[in-house]
């Protein structure tokens, strides 16, 4: 009898004991959440592992690969020119950007050099998709904070700019379009003065998008010192393009390393902000499609004539050797590693796309923000996945 | 306002028949209304679209189409669900919907309740609706709706007070609750002397009208609020896993809401069903055909201002949401009480 009460009794202390415990400190568990591959907010198959405390998230984790199409390898079995078919689908919003780095890789091995004409034509198309890719990110961020009107703003008002792409090109979204040694076409009748018209829209979609979102209470709300890169931390994750221009790194490609481009012939100016922020990065691109505008206006201005091909052998054999190239491409520094064993096709090729090293500073950005900074920060990061998978 | 002639010689259950059905009518025809008007012609506007054009004339039967469609849909329930309370959930935040439509009076006879307590009872009812998206967030036993379902507990409970207080400002003006009554105390009302188009109460209550339709933004999840929502990060909260015609429940009760709310607003702030129409008397048999009409213009009006913050605004983070209930509309609201009641007794 006594026994079993001293039972009680001690489970009784137990208890108060689990309770006071339970009193000091109440340890909740947290919770998993997986965004993604699935998921509106990454447009593609990027999957983000959240552990979330309420809705803060303590680790997030991006896995990629559910997208890997094998390029670097499916390459090895291509001739070059057969090659710009496949990394076209690398970025798929501003594909033309994805073929330039390659084809002048090639081109540098073989030691050809492109005509004038061909490398300006090559810098218009380049900058146009620049400005294909961008306004896409420009509605896309409206998106990802809620307003939905920015995209279809940003749906309509790419399409002059695609259209010039296939008026030139033939292809809308994969042109196809370089060649080594030059271009396949020369540009068609009228084409320039279209252009221009497509640049003075592509103006005022922007004016357009500063007047939604920017200075909007809400947007800014939402996205100043959400997702803040340091310029170190920035750089040491390897971020490129806009994103770490936008915290305050002066340094683009286009200008610094400009190799078969003619961004060097051009006025035109490199934008930065000092914040590192999401709106940061939103601005930095948004005054970047306006300078490529302008770009693409003194191109079309001081176009060259003369041959849009060198001369370069039928078959092409690219001669033994190794060599990179990288272009500032709309999402960031794309490279291409080439190394040649005097084959038709190329020994290995090594993608360097910026999206990649882009997102790899998301474990470290993520951490202790809320579920809707998430998105904020991805959109802000602007990734396609494509760029990341390859 | 005696009880409505026709009906009085009316058993009980064919009054209440003929109410239920004009009920039904009243949230959607106007919820019908709503959906065409705003968010398919309207928003295409805005967006630079076309909107539906095929169906019927100007697409003007796509909504019926667009019934069809979910009606034929497949009604999924997640496997792990509750499966009560995930199917009980639609018809709990549309019967919230329905509550609140008794309130509203369409004409001097032409009301379904003239309660003396009427705003009161709005707003108690209008609550309701949180416990459906509780339900559905939890019922659906996935994480994206559980999130959704306890964002917009929250927010409607947060923005519940604003929309209270806001109200309050009303009361205290018309010296009633009765939704009759504020409609005639509107209509009977005088600016300075000159009783030309009445005393609506956006007038004196400018700032109970902000804050309400503020609160009511929020109340109705709508963007710059609609965070419980938020389709770019929650999927689409709560209503995630629904599919079919529970989906198109929630469809509905949120363009029927709006439209009810919007007509308690326009009953509390516009002067309801009355319009100043020289030669017709407030108790004028004219106005329960009429009455009926203004209301509607009313309410998509007032409608239409929250489907344009809808669309060309961004939406706030939670913490941002419950910042501006807490610390902006609710002590705003409070001065407003305090203002108003002292002018009250002022003059």
């Amino acid at each position: 009898m006594t026994a079993i009460s001293d039972r009680e009794q001690l489970g009784y202390i137990a208890a108060q004991a689990a309770d006071a415990r339970v009193n000091v400190e109440i340890e909740t568990e947290g919770m998993t959440l997986n965004i993604g591959p699935q998921h509106p907010a990454t447009h593609g198959t990027l999957r983000i592992v959240a552990r979330l405390d309420g809705e803060q998230v303590i680790a997030a984790d991006p896995i990629m690969g559910y997208m890997h199409r094998g390029y670097e390898k499916l390459a090895e079995v291509r001739t070059y020119p057969q090659v710009t078919t496949l990394i076209n689908r690398i970025d798929w919003v501003g594909s033309f950007a994805n073929e330039v780095p390659f084809i002048l890789a090639a081109e540098k091995l073989m030691d050809v050099e492109a005509p004038p004409r061909a490398a300006w034509i090559r810098t218009i198309l380049f900058e146009m998709s620049r400005i294909a890719n961008i306004s896409l990110f420009l509605g896309d961020m409206g998106l990802q904070v809620g307003a939905v009107t920015p995209a279809f703003f940003a749906f309509r008002d790419r399409e002059h700019v695609l259209n010039q792409i296939e008026a030139a090109t033939g292809g809308r979204f994969h042109p196809n379009f370089d060649r080594i040694g030059g271009l396949k076409d020369d540009l068609p009748a009228g084409w320039i003065a279209e252009t221009k018209r497509a640049m003075k829209k592509i103006r005022s979609f922007c004016d357009e998008i500063e007047g939604l979102l920017q200075g909007n209470e809400i947007f800014e709300a939402r996205c100043r010192g959400i997702g803040v890169i340091p310029a170190d931390v920035g750089l040491s994750y390897g971020l490129s393009g806009a994103n770490i221009r936008a915290s305050g790194v002066n340094w683009d490609t286009r200008r610094d390393n400009p190799c078969g481009l003619v961004h060097s012939e051009l006025d035109w100016k490199v934008w930065t902000h000092p914040d590192g922020d999401s709106f940061a990065r939103f601005w930095v691109r948004l005054q970047e499609v306006r300078e490529s505008t302008k770009m693409v206006d003194q191109l079309c201005d001081g176009l060259p004539s003369g041959p849009v091909m060198a001369k370069v052998p039928r078959i092409i054999k690219v001669p033994a050797g190794e060599a990179y190239v990288e272009t500032e491409n709309p999402l960031g520094v794309m490279g291409y590693y080439v190394v040649s064993k005097g084959d038709l096709t190329p020994y290995r090729v090594k993608i360097r796309s910026a999206s990649f090293n882009n997102i790899s500073i998301t474990p470290w950005l993520l951490k202790g923000v809320y579920v809707p900074d998430i998105v904020t920060i991805l959109g802000s990061l602007y990734f396609i996945l494509g760029d990341i998978d390859r | 306002m005696t009880d409505v002639a026709i009906l009085g010689e009316l058993a009980y259950w064919q009054q209440t028949g003929i109410r239920v059905g004009v009920g039904l009518a009243a949230v959607l025809l106007v919820a019908g209304t709503l959906v065409y008007v705003h968010l398919f012609k309207l928003v295409s506007f805005m967006q630079s679209r076309l909107g539906p054009m095929e169906a019927g004339p100007f697409g003007s039967l796509q909504l019926l189409a667009e019934v069809g469609k979910f009606l034929q849909k497949e009604d999924i329930f997640p496997r792990k669900a509750d499966r009560f309370v995930f199917a009980a959930a639609p018809f709990v935040v549309l019967m919230s919907t329905f509550l609140l439509v008794v309130v509203v009076p369409g004409g001097p006879d032409a009301w379904f309740i003239n309660s003396e307590l009427g705003i009161y009872l709005a707003m108690a009812v209008s609550s309701v609706s949180v416990i459906g998206i509780l339900m559905a967030g939890w019922g659906s036993a996935s994480k994206y709706s559980l999130l959704g379902g306890l964002r917009a507990t929250g927010q409607l409970i947060a923005y519940e007070l604003p929309l209270i207080l806001a109200v309050m400002g009303v009361v205290i003006q018309a010296e009633t609750m009765n939704m009759q009554g504020i409609v005639q105390a509107q209509a009977d009302g005088e600016i300075f002397g000159w009783g030309g188009i009445g005393n609506p109460y956006i007038l004196t209550q400018f700032v109970a009208f902000v804050i309400f339709m503020i609160a009511m933004q929020a109340e109705l999840t709508q963007t710059p609020f609609d965070m419980p929502i938020a389709e770019s990060e929650l999927v689409t909260g709560y209503m995630t896993e629904y599919s079919g015609m529970r989906f198109l429940l929630f469809f509905i009760g949120e363009f029927a809401t709006a439209g009810v709310f919007s007509a308690i607003a326009s009953v509390l702030f516009l002067g309801g069903w009355w319009a100043p129409i020289p030669g017709l008397g407030f108790d004028d048999n004219v106005w329960n055909l009429l009455g009926p009409l203004v209301l509607v213009t009313k309410v998509v009006v007032l409608t239409f201002i929250i489907f344009w913050a809808r669309f060309s605004l961004p939406r706030f983070r939670e913490d941002q949401l419950q910042q501006l209930a807490w610390k902006v509309l609710i002590p705003l609201s409070l001065a407003n009480i305090v203002v108003t009641a002292v002018l009250k007794i002022v003059f």
